[in-house]
C-alpha cells in the first residue's frame, strides 16, 4: 500500500512455531486496537497459522516454542540461516517453557506410557538458544504484545526498544494490586523479570516467574522471605522450575546446597 | 479419459498445529487419501504425573492457545470432583461467562482469519484491512469484544489466572460488567453483518454420514459438564468419557483416533448444533435457519456456520449471565479446598469439541495419573475419512485439477477448525 505515492519500508517478518500451544503467536493477532498499524508496519512473508503464503525472503523470524524433535533442528537452523535477525518469543522459545517439565521424566518410559508398542519420535526439550544463536529474547507465557509492538516499531521508526532490569514487585505497586503475600499466596515477584504489567497478582494468582530472572534478583532475601511466611523451599523450587526461566539459578543452588554438604562430611 | 491427480501440502496452512495432506488418484482410482497429524507431542500427562493440584490449571491451560480457558475449566473441574468441592453459584456463572467469551474469540478468529480467506479467494486475512477495511475492523472488533471478557473474567485470555480449584479468583467489578454488555448488544448487530457476508460464500456439497458426539443439554445448550450422547444413541455419564471415546493409537500420527458407533465419529460445533439444536437461543436457531442448518446435517464444511450460529448464542446468553451476575455482587465466589485422595473427570465443550480431563489424586493432593482427551484427537479418524469420501466423490468432477482438490481437501480440514497441538498434547 502507497503511502504519499511512495511504498513504504517494511520489515520483511516470517512467525514460526515449533514445540508448543501457539499462544504466542496468536498474540500476534490480538491487541486489535492496533492490530491495523502492526500489521500496516510490517510485511508478513510467512506466518502459516493466519496465511498460506510461504516466502522465505523474510529479514526478521519470531520463533515460538521450543525444539524437542531433530526436524525441528533443521528447520530452526534454516530459519536461522535466513534471517538477519532472530527473536526468540515467549516463554518456550527463551527457556522451552513447561515442555521443559518432560526432561525430568524417563522419555523412553513416558512414550510407552502414552503410545504403547507405537512410540513417537521426541527427544529432551531444548529452548531456541541452545540450537542456534539467538538476537533477541522476549519472555512470558504468554509473550506480551506491546513486547512485540516495540520491536517492531524499534525496527521501523527507531524507538528505543526497553528491557525490564527490575522485578515484577513494581508493577504490582504501580498497579495498586494488593500483594499476594499478604493473602497468604507464594508469588516470585520479587525474583521475576518485570515487562508483564504483573496479570497474574491483578487476577488472584501470584507470579509464576513465566518471565525468567530479573537483573540480579536477591535470592538469598527472597528465600528467607519465603521461609519466614512459611513456604518450604521445595514449593518454592517447584515454582521456580515451572517455566523454565530459573534452571540455571536453580541447578547453582543445588551446587552450594552439594558444597556446603560436602564441606560439612 | 483416466484421472490423475497428486495433492501433497505439508504443514497446511490457517490451522492450529501441523498436520499434512496426501492425495493420490491415479487413472481415475482413489490410491491414497490421507491426513496425518505430524505435531510434536508434548507429553502432558506425563508432566502432570506428581504435580500438585494447584499447579494442573496452570499446566494444562498451555495445552493450548486458543482453548486454554476451556483446559483450565475441564481441570479444576476434575480436581474438584476428586475432592468433592463444590463451587458457589457465582463462579459458576463466571465460568460459563469465561467459557463464552472463548468461544467467541476462537470462532470469530476462525470464521474471519483461518476460514474466510478461501471463500474470498486470498491467502490470509490481512488484505482485507485494506480492500475491505469494514469487514477487518467488524472482525478485530467481535475479537477484541470476546478478548476482553475473558481478561475481565479469568484473568487473561491466554493462559488464565483466575480461574482456581474451589471457583473463580474474584468477582468482576459491576461497571466493567455492565460496558461489556452494551458491546455485546452492539456485536449482535456485527454477527448480523457478518452472517450476510457468510450467505455470499459458495459452500462446497459435500455429505458424509457421521456420529455426532457432544455433551447433552439437560437446561440448556451444553457447554460445562454434564452427560455425554451421540446422534447414533449412545449415551453415557461425564465419568465414563473412556466408553465414549476409545483412543488408539496410529502409525503415521502423534495424535491418537477414536471410534465409537462407526470408523470414527465428529465433535464441535456442528456436533453440538446437530445434538442440541433446540436447546439454542432463538435468535442463533434463526440464523441456522438462514443457512438451512437443521439436524442432522452431515456437511462438515457447514461447521463453519455451525460456529456463526454458537457466537450469535454466546453473545445473548452472556448477556443473561451479565444481568444476573450484577445482581449478586458480594458474594463468595471461592470456596476453601482440602485435597484428598480421589478421582474426578470433568468435561467441557470448548470451541472445537468435547474436551475431558481425568485425574487421579493421592492423599497430599499430588497427581497420581492423568489423561486428556482432546477434541481434536476426536475428530483426525473423521477428518481421514471425509477425505477419503471426498476426493472419491469429486475426483471425477468436471475441470478438476491438482490446484482445486488441494483447496478443497485443506478447506474440508480448515473446516473441522483442528487444534492439532492440542490433539496431540
Amino acid at each position: 500500500m502507497k503511502h504519499l505515492n511512495i511504498e513504504r519500508r517494511r520489515p520483511k517478518i516470517g512467525v514460526f512455531d515449533f514445540t508448543g500451544c501457539e499462544g504466542c503467536e496468536l498474540q500476534l493477532a490480538n491487541k486489535e486496537d492496533s492490530l491495523g498499524a502492526f500489521l500496516s508496519a510490517i510485511e508478513v512473508v510467512s506466518f502459516r497459522e493466519v496465511s498460506s503464503d510461504n516466502g522465505s525472503d523474510y529479514t526478521v523470524a519470531l520463533i515460538d516454542g521450543a525444539i524437542s524433535r531433530p526436524d525441528e533442528v533443521e528447520r530452526l537452523k534454516e530459519i536461522r540461516q535466513r534471517a538477519q535477525l532472530l527473536v526468540a518469543m515467549g516463554s518456550c522459545a527463551c527457556f522451552g517453557g513447561v515442555n521443559r517439565l518432560k526432561n525430568a521424566y524417563d522419555l523412553d518410559e513416558a512414550n510407552r506410557e502414552v503410545y504403547g508398542d507405537c512410540p513417537k519420535q521426541t527427544m529432551p526439550t531444548m529452548s531456541v538458544k541452545e540450537v542456534v544463536p539467538v538476537d533477541l529474547e522476549i519472555p512470558g507465557c504468554p509473550v506480551c504484545k506491546d513486547e512485540v509492538e516495540r520491536v517492531v516499531q524499534h525496527l521501523v521508526w527507531d524507538l528505543p526498544l526497553p528491557t525490564y532490569a527490575y522485578p515484577l514487585c513494581l508493577q504490582c505497586k504501580q498497579r495498586y494490586t494488593v500483594c499476594r503475600f499478604e493473602f497468604g499466596e507464594l508469588c516470585l515477584g520479587p525474583i521475576t523479570r518485570a515487562g508483564c504489567n504483573a496479570p497474574c497478582p491483578a487476577g488472584g494468582l501470584g507470579c509464576w516467574g513465566c518471565r525468567g530472572p530479573a537483573e540480579a534478583p536477591n535470592y538469598d532475601e527472597f528465600f528467607a522471605l519465603t521461609a519466614e511466611r512459611g513456604f518450604d523451599r521445595q514449593t518454592v523450587r517447584e515454582r521456580m522450575g515451572f517455566f523454565g526461566g530459573f534452571d540455571h539459578v536453580l541447578a547453582e543452588l543445588e551446587n552450594q546446597q552439594e558444597a556446603i554438604h560436602d564441606d560439612h562430611a | 479419459m483416466t484421472i490423475t491427480l497428486k495433492v501433497d501440502v505439508h504443514h497446511l496452512a490457517r490451522v492450529e498445529g501441523h498436520g499434512n495432506i496426501k492425495v493420490r488418484v491415479v487413472d481415475g482410482e482413489l490410491t491414497e487419501a490421507r491426513w496425518d497429524v505430524v505435531e510434536t507431542p508434548r507429553f502432558f500427562e506425563v508432566m502432570l504425573k506428581g504435580k500438585h493440584y494447584t499447579a494442573a490449571g496452570i499446566l494444562t491451560a498451555r495445552i493450548c492457545g486458543i482453548c486454554s480457558i476451556g483446559h483450565c475449566l475441564a481441570s479444576v473441574r476434575a480436581t474438584e470432583f476428586a475432592f468433592g468441592v463444590e463451587i458457589p453459584e457465582a463462579a459458576a456463572k463466571l465460568r460459563l461467562l469465561a467459557k463464552h467469551g472463548e468461544t467467541l474469540q476462537s470462532h470469530v478468529l476462525h470464521l474471519f482469519f483461518l476460514a474466510a480467506p478461501d471463500f474470498l479467494g486470498l491467502h490470509s486475512a490481512i488484505p482485507l484491512k485494506d480492500i475491505k477495511p469494514d469487514v477487518f475492523a467488524l472482525a478485530a472488533r467481535l475479537k477484541k469484544l470476546a478478548n476482553d471478557i475473558c481478561d475481565v473474567v479469568a484473568g487473561r485470555t491466554t493462559h488464565p489466572v483466575s480461574i482456581q480449584v474451589g471457583g473463580m479468583a474474584r468477582m468482576p467489578d459491576k461497571h466493567t460488567l455492565l460496558d461489556l454488555k452494551s458491546r455485546l448488544e452492539r456485536a449482535v448487530d456485527d454477527l448480523r453483518v457478518t452472517a450476510d457476508l457468510f450467505r455470499t460464500f459458495e459452500i462446497p456439497e459435500f455429505e458424509r454420514e457421521t456420529e455426532f458426539v457432544s455433551l447433552k443439554g439437560e437446561r440448556g445448550y451444553p457447554f460445562i459438564g454434564g452427560r455425554v450422547f451421540s446422534s447414533d444413541g449412545v449415551e453415557h455419564a461425564e465419568a465414563d468419557y473412556l466408553a465414549m471415546t476409545n483412543e488408539y493409537v496410529t502409525e503415521n500420527n502423534t495424535s491418537k483416533w477414536c471410534k465409537l458407533s462407526r470408523e470414527s465419529f465428529a465433535v464441535g460445533a456442528l456436533a453440538r448444533v446437530n445434538n442440541n439444536y433446540h436447546r439454542l437461543h432463538p435468535k442463533a436457531r434463526a440464523v441456522a435457519v438462514l443457512f438451512d442448518l437443521a439436524p442432522v446435517c452431515y456437511n462438515p464444511f457447514m461447521n463453519n456456520i455451525a460456529q456463526l450460529v454458537e457466537c450469535v448464542h454466546v453473545v445473548h446468553e452472556s448477556m443473561r449471565l451479565i444481568d444476573e451476575l450484577v445482581e449478586m455482587p458480594n458474594v463468595e465466589t471461592m470456596v476453601p479446598v482440602t485435597p484428598r485422595a480421589g478421582r474426578g473427570v470433568g468435561a467441557v465443550e470448548v470451541p472445537r469439541g468435547i474436551l475431558y480431563h481425568d485425574y487421579e489424586y493421592d492423599a497430599s493432593g499430588r497427581i497420581v495419573k492423568a489423561n486428556c482427551i482432546i477434541p481434536t484427537t476426536q475428530n483426525n479418524a473423521n477428518i481421514h475419512y471425509d477425505l477419503n469420501a471426498m476426493v472419491r466423490q469429486m475426483a471425477g468432477n468436471t475441470g478438476m485439477t491438482d490446484e482445486r482438490m488441494e483447496l478443497l481437501c485443506s478447506m474440508l480440514v480448515r473446516s473441522y477448525d483442528p487444534c492439532i497441538s492440542c490433539s496431540v498434547h
